[in-house]
């Protein structure tokens, strides 16, 4: 494993390779699109009005607006994981494509790097498509504070991308990514805020949600779209960056083991 | 071309490549033949630069791998051993988006795919879906993508494996019209062949170690008899015990077949005349024959 662990070489090769996932998934667009908006809006209108209508003020706004606030997060983290375990597992260890861009004058560097640009791409067009609905439903305090969440989900893509290509490394299989689902996802949406407050948690949960990445993306979203500038912008933005730079270099010295051996 | 000198690569104790050394001119056929397992894959994976050696020197084009592997590579095209098309383009757009990964503008590439698509036979293919092609059609396309950006040399492991006859021979067609334009070809294969009639020199790897190197004629002639006698049937044993020996250089005994080495059949052939029971086969001996007695019969699994 050290013997694989080195600095990225990162080159604009990259490119071609987020452009190959461009042009295959614009065959698909719309329904893709529909696809990945149809679950997280029926959670966030469903529970946001069914469950809303009985609750008072969550976290000092409607329930609406703190899930809405909560799915921007979630969903982005969703689409980028997504595209990093089942998409990318398919092209690298199913199809084959890596293998094949690699006998071009592209390293695995560039590869990864082209499959986590465009997972911060799959962010990017899930958070924009819910903001949009957030506009629709006018559930946002300022609107020029929301665009700011643009930028955030393409660095929630980032982090959750980068974490995803270590489970992509090291799964044999498309059955192997449930544990990641069950034993990472699952727990990091209950613990960080996305239906309901953290302070609801007990003590030493609570301490554990300082840690996990979906909180520093959820605590810079819920600001933006409520409409008032997030605390600690920067140790947010820190972390998230760390969590994804670290998936990456780790994820690229697994595959070169699992690939360039 | 090609330049390899003291080439090893070990995994864990076993070493896969043995301080390999190998010679490949410009517009010249190259073959390495090898059982499985013998380093061939192995061997194309360190030229290209995707493993490091443990020792050695690779030169490919004139520029030294690993260190500069990304322009060496900008110099080769690669067939693999196994199909690895985009299966979310169609034929065209696979062109396409092989070529982009060369760096390649749209227009320059826009510009080669009629002729790429004709070289693989597959002008009325251009929008169908890799999964409508063949065997032979894949192979074909995936030799155009190896072409996609023109390059001087090429590399082909085992190209023709699982093809029928007939696609095989497309195959073999388009890679002399490569030849003829002066490319230069490396190619690895189990087919002798294949190896025979499109190499000018071949390499025979065993055990990560190079047995024997020619052209496929000069190797037959230098390394094995000029004939060979293969004989079965009922009384085979006792043919072999009383006459083997006397009347054969070399023998080998696999399975229910007798194979006869000898400069000169006839002795043989009239031996066996007398024993009716006996049915054989006289042959020039060739590759295979050359390939068998330098790597065995033992099955490589």
């Amino acid at each position: 494993m050290i013997r694989f662990l080195h600095l990225p070489q990162l080159s604009w090769r990259f490119v071609p390779v987020w452009q190959r996932n461009y042009l295959v998934w614009k065959k698909l667009a719309i329904p893709a699109i529909l696809g990945n908006l149809a679950d997280p809006m029926l959670y966030m209108l469903g529970l946001g009005y069914g469950l809303g209508s009985l609750l008072p003020d969550v976290g000092g706004m409607p329930y609406i607006t703190f899930l809405a606030a909560g799915t921007v997060a979630y969903s982005t983290m969703n689409a980028a994981t997504f595209e990093v375990l089942y998409s990318s597992f398919s092209r690298m260890h199913v199809q084959r494509t890596w293998d094949a861009i690699l006998n071009a004058p592209l390293t695995l560097d560039d590869v990864m790097l082209g499959e986590l640009t465009w997972a911060m791409t799959k962010s990017l067009l899930s958070g924009v498509a819910i903001l949009a609905v957030i506009w629709g439903l006018g559930l946002y305090g300022h609107f020029w504070l929301t665009l700011w969440i643009i930028p955030v989900v393409a660095l929630v893509g980032f982090c959750f991308g980068g974490m995803g290509l270590v489970m992509n490394a090291v799964s044999p299989s498309y059955d192997f990514f449930l544990y990641y689902f069950t034993l990472v996802i699952t727990p990091m949406v209950l613990l960080c805020g996305v239906f309901f407050p953290v302070t609801q948690l007990p003590a030493f949960l609570q301490g554990v949600s300082v840690w996990l990445p979906l909180t520093h993306a959820i605590d810079l979203a819920r600001p933006l779209v409520v409409g008032s500038v997030p605390d600690n912008i920067v140790l947010h933005v820190v972390a998230l960056l760390v969590y994804g730079s670290l998936g990456y270099v780790i994820a690229l010295a697994l595959t070169r083991r699992r690939l360039l051996k | 071309m090609l330049r390899v000198r003291n080439l090893t690569k070990r995994y864990g104790d076993t070493e896969v490549v043995r301080g390999l050394d190998l010679d490949v001119r410009r517009g010249e056929c190259f073959g390495l033949l090898g059982p499985n397992g013998a380093g061939k894959t192995t061997t194309l994976r360190l030229l290209l630069g995707l493993i490091e050696p443990d020792s050695g020197s690779i030169e490919l084009a004139g520029i030294a791998v690993p260190e500069h592997a990304r322009e060496a590579r900008m110099k080769v095209g690669v067939v693999p051993q196994m199909d690895n098309l985009d299966p979310d383009f169609s034929v065209c757009e696979n062109l396409l988006a092989y070529g982009r990964y060369f760096g390649m503008e749209k227009s320059a590439i826009v510009a080669r795919v009629p002729m790429l698509l004709e070289f693989a036979g597959l002008a009325s293919k251009a929008d169908a879906k890799i999964a409508q092609l063949s065997g032979g059609m894949k192979r074909r396309l995936t030799l155009a993508r190896a072409l996609v950006h023109d390059p001087d040399i090429l590399f082909l492991d085992e190209p023709t494996t699982g093809l029928d006859p007939q696609a095989r021979h497309l195959i073999w067609q388009g890679l002399r019209r490569l030849i003829a334009d002066g490319k230069t070809i490396v190619l690895t294969t189990h087919f002798m062949d294949e190896a025979e009639r499109l190499t000018d020199r071949l390499a025979i790897l065993d055990h990560g170690r190079l047995v024997a190197e020619g052209a496929p004629r000069a190797l037959i002639e230098s390394q094995i008899e000029p004939a060979v006698v293969e004989v079965f049937g009922e009384g085979l044993a006792d043919w072999t015990q009383d006459h083997a020996p006397g009347l054969c250089q070399r023998f080998e005994n696999v399975g229910e077949t007798l194979f006869c080495y000898t400069p000169d059949a006839d002795a043989i052939i009239g031996s066996l005349k007398r024993a009716p029971t006996l049915r054989y086969l006289h042959r020039p001996s060739n590759l295979e024959d050359v390939f068998l007695k330098l790597t065995g019969r033992d099955l490589r699994d």
